[in-house]
């Protein structure tokens, strides 16, 4: 237990009203992250709730890189957020709200210390939270809206009757046939909803717009964006002054990673997915059928030049291990593919040991898990083909089209995916393949299902199997073994 | 192109450029301006040494980032360079100068001016009396349209009130504005800004071009009071002067604007049998077709459309990119043309109407005017020379315009 608090409490230049937020209790679901979490957190919570709520946020993201339309976008998020935080309006019934809303709130406060450190994550930090705000904002009950509105002020001016009758003529043209008597206007400073102002929605007088009832919600993101955006700026001032703290920088240097590759997730248990394991025998035919691209290539190589350099070994033993291959058939296979290569000796003695210790049977007898995306995109060998032939597009081409071809891939889909390495979004460029060559029963958007991206290389091949099991993808005519 | 007779000197030559930029060119009142504000104190003074100048030589050479503590070392560096033009860009967070070594991500446009280009270029597939780079008193009607319109839509809707309409030198007309509010827009504002008042976009391409309704919902009100502004010149500019119908492609290009085939037809072979007949005949023949229309619904469409067509042939031309991006640079006012050799002299708004490109000053003509007021002499210092040129106006115009943008900064800075 120690105190996050006092790193959060750096943002405010007052704390005379802690009493009043002791507790982080708040009224509303909406929150427009005014009040800063001021009571103790373990450092558990701290990392957990930035994580979950990072895993949306990198949803949101991926939704706007694969250009998902605002109903796709909100449905993916609103899954992403009933999985990872769920958040209940007042009438939900034997649901602790209080609580709830307590980890959304950490969990933002945490990720503004993350992601205040540059103006690149600065910007897309921002995005992404208004785009979660949008989504909750319209999702919202309308009653419990309505007073969230209320209890904020949003520097807008009611128009008034006398200021309506002047401008009648034009402000009917916003309300198409209704009242303009029972119709609200909102007037505030044209510059701050350049948006509506670009689209003609608002009418304009004097540097001042006039903003119907029902395009309030404008006012209320930009007012989101706007204070999200000075926050940012002043925690970035601010931040130097907790670097002192190594417990709390690490995790922090973590989560702004997460962001350009999605959430990091240890992908474990997939045996059940697997059914009762799989046999050295039957690598062959599912590295051709469900793995990745990072997996296919390193498998490619194995079996044309009966080896792999130690972090190619390390990277495929370990997603094979996690993929349900047991240590009697791990071993089977690693020999199985190094023939010709060492005798029988020396496998044993060079590699037999290095086999057994990913298993964690030998030496530090520690259980590792398969490395995830945001591992092999930093790999310097054996790591994401994404990124390591991005500056080679015609290797990466000839790779996707002689591993995927067989299952439904074609040339016309190739730049799509080109444009996406290019623009470094690798695990989209990912996602993208699973879709197409899982066309049959993924659609486009789709993912790994739920509007999911790829984040761990064992979440592809999982998911792909278990698409095969369901019997939705018919088998393949052809296995090659 | 016609020139003016005086012009037997070549405007891009070293000698007239530095005659001009040390006797005539009025660099006090570009520093009052650019500075908004008499002296300031060493923390206010970042906008005129932060800001951007950048010269074009007079070898099509193009230097990039240059920064002045004042004026009178900006004067001292343009007469050593000579350019034949130079343009002026934003307020940088540092000093343009010193930008090879502070860190990019400290380099950044922050603040300037809103500008808008209106270029007579962009009316080509309308107007009937010249085209291209060429300019003549009749087109200068659609600038003037264009001026009215922009003029009072920013004044009326945005509530700016500091602007500086520019003339080109040759076929178009600048607009700077330098409200406190609009030299910090943000680039997302000035876009948002930018697409609110566009109507016409790729005005080269043919065919219909506007775009601003949903469905059969009224013009927005902004494009109402527009329309009838532009209702005003419509029969004098449209129809009379440049007589966009009379002919028959002129005609074609109308009718394919019309959502009505039935009523374009008819009117096509009404008109095949005189397709010289003027343009105001048609427009009326084409009235009267619409008014003879019985089904209220399609009339309603016809009226529509022909507002639409209004917008077409009158609303403002703008060359969006210039406004989007604070880091664009524009031609800064009382720059020489280097092809027509005229000043790109302040236009007052009201009177837009009256100017004629033609009769703008040369700066062959200005320097004949200095050599005939006396003093050649080349050395020393030549104050307020200009006020012996038909310059003066102009300059008076543009140092009261840099006296309003200070005086609203000082009073803003005594309210705190």
């Amino acid at each position: 237990m120690f105190q996050a608090a006092k790193q959060l409490k750096l943002q405010r230049n007052s704390s005379d009203d802690i009493h009043s937020v002791d507790n982080g209790n708040t009224s509303y679901r909406l929150n427009l992250y005014d009040q800063p979490p001021l009571y103790d957190v373990t450092v558990e919570d701290f990392e957990t709730s930035a994580l979950d709520r990072l895993r949306i946020l990198a949803e949101i993201e991926s939704s706007a890189a694969r250009n998902r339309s605002w109903d796709e976008t909100k449905q993916v998020t609103i899954t992403q957020c009933g999985k990872y935080l769920p958040l209940n309006s007042n009438s939900a019934l034997g649901i602790d709200v209080q609580a709830e809303r307590k980890k959304d709130q950490l969990g933002h406060f945490v990720l503004r210390l993350a992601f205040c450190r540059s103006e690149e994550l600065r910007r897309r930090f921002i995005r992404a939270e208004t785009t979660l705000f949008k989504v909750r904002f319209e999702t919202d009950d309308s009653n419990e809206r309505r007073a969230f509105l209320n209890s904020k002020e949003f520097n807008w001016i009611s128009v008034s009757d006398a200021e309506k009758t002047k401008y009648e003529s034009q402000l009917q043209h916003f309300i198409g046939k209704g009242d303009l008597d029972n119709e609200a206007f909102y007037k505030v400073k044209w510059t701050t909803i350049p948006d509506l102002v670009e689209k003609r929605k608002v009418f304009l007088k004097g540097g001042y717009a006039y903003v119907p009832a029902r395009e309030q919600a404008s006012i209320i993101y930009a007012a989101f964006e706007e204070r999200l955006e000075a926050a940012l700026l002043a925690t970035s001032r601010a931040i130097p002054l907790v670097d002192e703290d190594t417990r709390l920088n690490p995790i922090l240097d973590n989560l702004a990673q997460g962001f350009i590759a999605g959430v990091p997730s240890d992908w474990v248990a997939s045996a059940e997915h697997t059914g009762d394991g799989i046999t050295a025998d039957m690598v062959d035919s599912l590295a051709k059928k469900h793995f990745p691209l990072c997996m296919r290539v390193l498998h490619q190589s194995l079996q044309k030049d009966h080896h792999l350099k130690h972090f190619g070994r390390l990277h495929y033993g370990l997603f094979l291990k996690v993929l349900g291959l047991s240590i009697d058939e791990a071993i089977a296979f690693w020999r199985k593919s190094f023939a010709g290569g060492p005798g029988s000796d020396k496998f044993d003695k060079e590699y037999r040991y290095n086999i057994r210790h990913s298993f964690g049977l030998e030496g530090r007898r520690m259980n590792y898990p398969a490395k995830n995306c945001l591992q092999l995109h930093s790999a310097h060998e054996a790591g994401c083909p994404y990124r390591q032939l991005e500056s080679s597009p015609e290797n990466l081409q000839s790779a996707l089209l002689s591993s995927y071809s067989a299952s439904g891939l074609t040339i016309n889909d190739l730049p799509e995916i080109l444009a996406q390495v290019k623009k470094k979004s690798y695990h989209v460029a990912c996602t993208r393949v699973f879709e197409i060559t899982h066309s049959r029963s993924v659609k486009k958007g789709e993912g790994l299902g739920d509007g999911e991206s790829v984040t761990h290389p064992n979440q592809y091949a999982a998911r792909s199997i278990e698409l095969e099991k369901e019997g939705k993808e018919p088998k393949m005519e052809v296995d090659f073994v | 192109m016609a020139l003016s007779s005086d012009l037997d000197i070549d405007p891009t030559s070293e000698e007239v450029l530095l005659t001009f930029y040390r006797r005539l060119y009025p660099f006090k009142q570009l520093f009052k301006w650019l500075n908004r504000g008499p002296e300031r104190t060493e923390k206010e003074s970042r906008l005129f040494p932060y800001r951007e100048f950048a010269f074009t030589l007079r070898n099509d050479a193009y230097l990039r980032y240059n920064s002045y503590p004042s004026d009178v070392e900006m004067k001292k560096h343009v007469c050593l360079l000579t350019p034949s033009r130079f343009e002026i860009g934003p307020v940088y967070s540092a000093q343009p100068k010193d930008k090879k070594t502070v860190r990019p991500a400290h380099f950044k446009p922050e603040k300037r001016e809103v500008v808008f280009d209106i270029d007579m270029t962009d009316y080509d597939p309308i107007r009937t009396c010249c085209s291209d780079a060429d300019i003549c008193r009749r087109c200068w009607g659609f600038i003037a349209v264009a001026v009215e319109v922009l003029d009072t839509a920013i004044r009326d809707q945005f509530g700016y009130t500091q602007l500086l309409w520019v003339y080109s030198g040759r076929r178009g007309i600048h607009l700077w504005i330098s409200d406190q509010e609009a030299f910090e827009l943000t680039d997302d504002q000035r876009k948002a800004m930018v697409e609110y008042l566009t109507v016409i976009k790729n005005g080269k391409e043919p065919g219909k071009r506007v775009n601003v309704r949903f469905g059969m919902k009224d013009l927005p009100p902004a494009l109402k009071d527009a329309c009838q502004a532009i209702n005003n010149s419509f029969d004098e500019l449209i129809l009379q002067d440049q007589d966009c119908f009379g002919s028959q492609e002129g005609y074609e290009t109308l009718l394919s604007l019309l959502p009505d085939a039935k009523l374009a037809s008819r009117l096509r072979e009404k008109w095949s049998d005189k397709p010289d007949s003027p343009s105001y005949v048609k427009w009326d023949e084409m009235k009267a077709e619409v008014k003879n229309l019985k089904d209220k619904n399609a009339r309603q469409i016809m009226r529509n459309a022909m507002e639409d067509i209004l917008l077409q042939y009158a609303y403002p031309r703008l060359d969006a990119e210039v406004s989007k991006h604070r880091n664009h640079l524009l031609k800064a006012p009382f720059c020489i043309h280097p092809k027509t050799g005229r000043i790109c002299v302040p236009i007052d708004p009201e009177r837009i109407r009256e100017f004629d490109p033609a009769k703008v000053p040369t700066v062959g003509q200005l320097l004949a005017e200095l050599g005939g007021a006396g003093s050649s002499n080349t050395s020393g210092e030549h104050k307020d020379d200009w006020q012996k040129t038909s310059l003066k106006p102009y300059i008076e115009m543009f140092e009261q315009y840099a006296n309003s943008v200070q005086e609203k900064q000082v009073k803003m800075d005594l309210s705190w």
